[in-house]
Parts: structure tokens; sequence; C-alpha cells
């Protein structure tokens, strides 16, 4: 059983911070620069990544185990998984819209900008690449299970690399770069080098998780 | 069967069963919406520029419809704008006071300083540095965000403070969020006195460290023919529901804190020019 939970915590936490989708498989770059200006925007990007990221990962991992594998449609696998997270996001929306109106409010328009998040179809994709195979190995429920940590780690990870960035570039807003560095050019070197700090995480989860169970 | 046909069949069928599950949800959970809410945020200027006081068109044409909230509050769309709105709301036509930033300091060389700030020129930077470098814990530092903030060329440091061009001002509000002193507000567009001085300290600190600082003697208070100043937090307030512009206030304030909003700050001893009395 510690064995099990051990392999949940290392996936979850590995998301976060080895694998950390932004900062270390630099999907979803263009939300992480364009609404990590704020706070609080970024904080609730943040929040909408994490639902949809869960949900979608929760549809697309049985579709791909039942219909696309089952068929040999592997081929089909980006055009539906994009088609099953527009009308996710689409359904999400119109659901919070109708029965929690204060958080339909304060999503506002970063829910709808998710549909074409890569960094969401990218956590599916790579979900059903790295757990397809534990199918066979220790039947679907596990694999099912894992697959959604996974999907939750990455969108907690997001989040943190937004609110971390979110710091970094308010430093950055109040200090004095050369003319032809102001703006784009010296944020996109400060998310190089928060990137660079996460590299250093590698390997780190592991054993610290087996240290402690 | 063909893997082609196949293929096909899959996307189709997913796509229709999406589309299916949208429509029955979006039949079902449909949430009534006014149609003039959409027919006002046509009319609004679009620029959300959020100058109403909303976060943005869609938002302040929401609070018209739902809260009643008044239609003249579109800066950039104007007298136009309004007219347009009460049309759809089938409102009659309704008192306009358009709002212009006013710097509530007239400091700048009246005001000393703390300490000579080196560092970063802007005001958000200079205020966070022990609570910023000049004597005054309240007043403008003129280090100009509201001039890098204004869109229209309508605020510039004048001596050392902010000063509104008032010509110039649309009244978007973007120099009010931008002030990390929260000097800069809204007041009536019409030429009225404002106090000009923020600071909340007692008389006799503010004193000394400011020739123009409001000390709360309330001589203002007192000489008021319309009962439309009162003390707060040791600091004079204008009531412009009340004030009707007389300027008694702008004679009588021994530190020439209370000003008429236009034109820069005066040294204390000048007289108050002939074309700015009433």
């Amino acid at each position: 059983m510690s064995e099990q939970i051990a392999t949940f915590a290392t996936i979850f936490f590995s998301m976060i911070l080895v694998n950390n989708y932004v900062l270390v498989q630099f999907l979803g770059i263009c939300p992480f620069l364009g609404v990590s200006k704020k706070l609080d925007s970024s904080f609730g990007m943040g929040m909408a990544v994490i639902a949809v990221m869960v949900i979608a990962t929760a549809v697309t991992f049985p579709l791909q185990i039942f219909l696309l594998d089952a068929f040999a449609l592997g081929y089909m696998q980006t055009i539906i998984f994009i088609l099953v997270i527009a009308v996710l996001v689409q359904l999400i929306e119109i659901t919070l819209k109708r029965y929690i109106p204060a958080l339909y409010q304060s999503l506002g328009v970063y829910l709808p900008l998710i549909t074409t998040n890569c960094c969401v179809l990218g956590v599916t994709i790579l979900a059903v690449q790295d757990y397809s195979a534990i199918v066979q190995e220790s039947g679907f429920g596990l694999a099912f299970a894992q697959a959604l940590v996974c999907a939750a780690g990455a969108g907690v990870g997001f989040l943190v690399a937004m609110l971390l960035f979110c710091g970094v570039r308010q430093r950055v807003e109040n200090a004095n770069p050369p003319e032809s560095f102001k703006g784009l050019p010296i944020t996109l070197v400060a998310a190089a080098i928060t990137s660079l700090s996460f590299m250093g995480f590698g390997g780190l989860v592991e054993n610290i998780i087996n240290a402690i169970l | 069967m063909n893997p082609i046909v196949l293929a096909i069949v899959v996307l189709v069928v997913l796509g229709l069963a999406g589309g299916f599950i949208l429509v029955l949800a979006a039949k079902f959970m449909a949430v009534y919406e006014d149609p003039r809410i959409a027919q006002i945020t046509d009319c609004l200027a679009g620029a959300n520029c959020g100058g109403c006081g909303y976060a943005g068109c869609a938002d302040y044409a929401k609070a018209i419809v739902e809260d009643g909230a008044p239609t003249y509050k579109c800066a950039p769309g104007g007298d136009k704008t309004a007219d347009a709105i009460n049309r759809i709301m089938g409102a009659e036509e309704s008192d306009r006071p358009s709002l212009r930033a006013t710097v509530l300091c007239a400091g700048g060389e009246n005001c000393g300083t703390r300490f000579d700030y080196q560092g970063v020129q802007t005001c958000a930077a200079a205020a966070a540095v022990a609570g910023g470098p000049s004597a005054c814990a309240y007043g403008c530092l003129g280090l100009g965000d509201c001039t890098r903030a204004c869109k229209f060329d309508a605020i510039h440091v004048v001596n050392g403070v902010a000063v509104v061009d008032r010509s110039k001002c649309t009244g978007c509000t973007a120099c009010t969020a931008v002030c990390p002193r929260g000097v800069i507000q809204m007041k009536p567009i019409a030429p009225q006195p404002a106090v000009k001085c923020s600071n909340r300290d007692k008389g006799a600190a503010v004193n000394k460290i400011c020739k123009v600082g409001c000390i709360a003697c309330g001589l203002c208070v007192r000489n008021c023919p319309q009962q439309a100043i009162f003390l707060k937090d040791n600091v004079a307030a204008i009531d412009y529901t009340k004030c009707n512009g007389c300027g008694t206030c702008v004679t009588k304030c021994p530190k020439k804190a209370i000003q008429w909003v236009e034109g820069a700050p005066r040294p204390i001893d000048a007289p108050v020019p002939e074309h700015e009395v009433l």
C-alpha cells in the first residue's frame, strides 16, 4: 500500500517540480507570458487550468483506451482530443454560468482561452503515452488513477509556475533594463532563468519520497 | 470496415455527440440575459477602458440594465452614447456630472524631502523605499507614473507635483489607478475648489513638512455658505453635491490648501489669479 502511495506522490510532485509543463517541458508558454502580469489573474488562470486538465484527462484517457486503441485509430489522437477538450471547456463554461456564477465571473475570459491551450492537450496526450502501458500490466483502474494524479500535478505545476513568475515579473517591472531589453525581451530572459532553476529539481522528488516512505 | 471510413465515422459521431451535448446544455442550463445588455454594449465605445468604474463595456452595460447604474458614465462615448443608452432604456435624460482627474496634493517644491532618492525613477519604486522620499507620507512623489499612464497627454509633473490639464483629461481613471499614493481622485468637471492635500496627520505635523498642507483648522468648514465642507481624517473634504463653486474656502484657507482645480500649484503668498475667481 505504501508503495502505491509513494508512486502517486512521486507522480504528483514530479509533475509539479521535475516535469513542470511550463518551465521544463515548455508547453503553454503563451498564457504563461500573457497572463502572468497580475497575481489575481494568474491565480484564476491557474485554477481554471487545473480543473480543465483533470476533467479533460478523465474523458480522453478512457476514450483512447477503449475507442482509439481498440479500433487501431491511434493516429486520430490529436484531432479527437482537441475536439473533446473544446466541447468540455464549453460545457464547463455553460455549467458554471448556470450554477456557480461567482466562479464563472472570476474565471472570466481565461476559461475559453484554455480551449486552445497546448498545455492541456499536452497533458492528455502525455498521460496516454506514459500510462497506457500500465493498463496491460495492472488493469485500467490503476492506470486511470495515475493518469488523473498526473493531470492534477501538471495543473498545480502550471499554477506554481504562474505564481512564481508573476512575482519575478513584478520585480522586473520595477527594474530598469536597457532600452532594447524593455518589455518582452527581458521577460523572456527572466522566464529562461526561472526555468533554469527548475532544472535543478531533476531526480530530487523520487529520492525524497523513497527516503520518507 | 475500411479504416478510412471508420476514422471518418468515429470523428463525425464524436463531433455530433459533442455538439448535441452542448445544444442540450445550452438549452437546459440557459441563463436568461436581457437583450438590452447586448444592445447597450454595442452603443458603448468598446475600448474597455474601465473609466466608468466597471470591468469593461459589457460589465457596465450589465450594471445599467440589472442594477440601474447611471447611463452617463462612458467618458469616451460622451453625450452621444448616453443618449443612445437612454433611448434603449426608455429613460429620461439624466444629470451628467462628468468627472475629471484631480491631484489632491499641491506639495511638490512646497514639500520637503526625508532623503535623497537615487533609485529607479518611478513613483511605484520610490514609494516602496522606506515609505518614500517625500517628507509627506501622503503626497505626490512627482516621478510621473501618472504621466506615463495617461493616454491623452493630460497630466504632467510641474514643479514636482502632478497637474491635470482638464481640457485634455477624458476621465478614464488610468492615472488614479497607477498612483501608489492614491492622491489622484475623480472630481466633477465644473471649475470648483478642491482640497489639494491628502495628509491625514495632525496640523502641527503637517505644518512642519509642507507649506500648503491642510492643517484641519476648520476655517473653511465654518465659512462655507453652503455647509459643503467637513473635516475627515484631519483633512478638509468638499461635498460636491452641495458646493456651488462660490470660492469662499479658496480665499479663507490660511494655507492655500484649497485651490481651484485648474492650474499649477501657486507659491503660498501669490494672489489667486483673476481668471480663476468666480
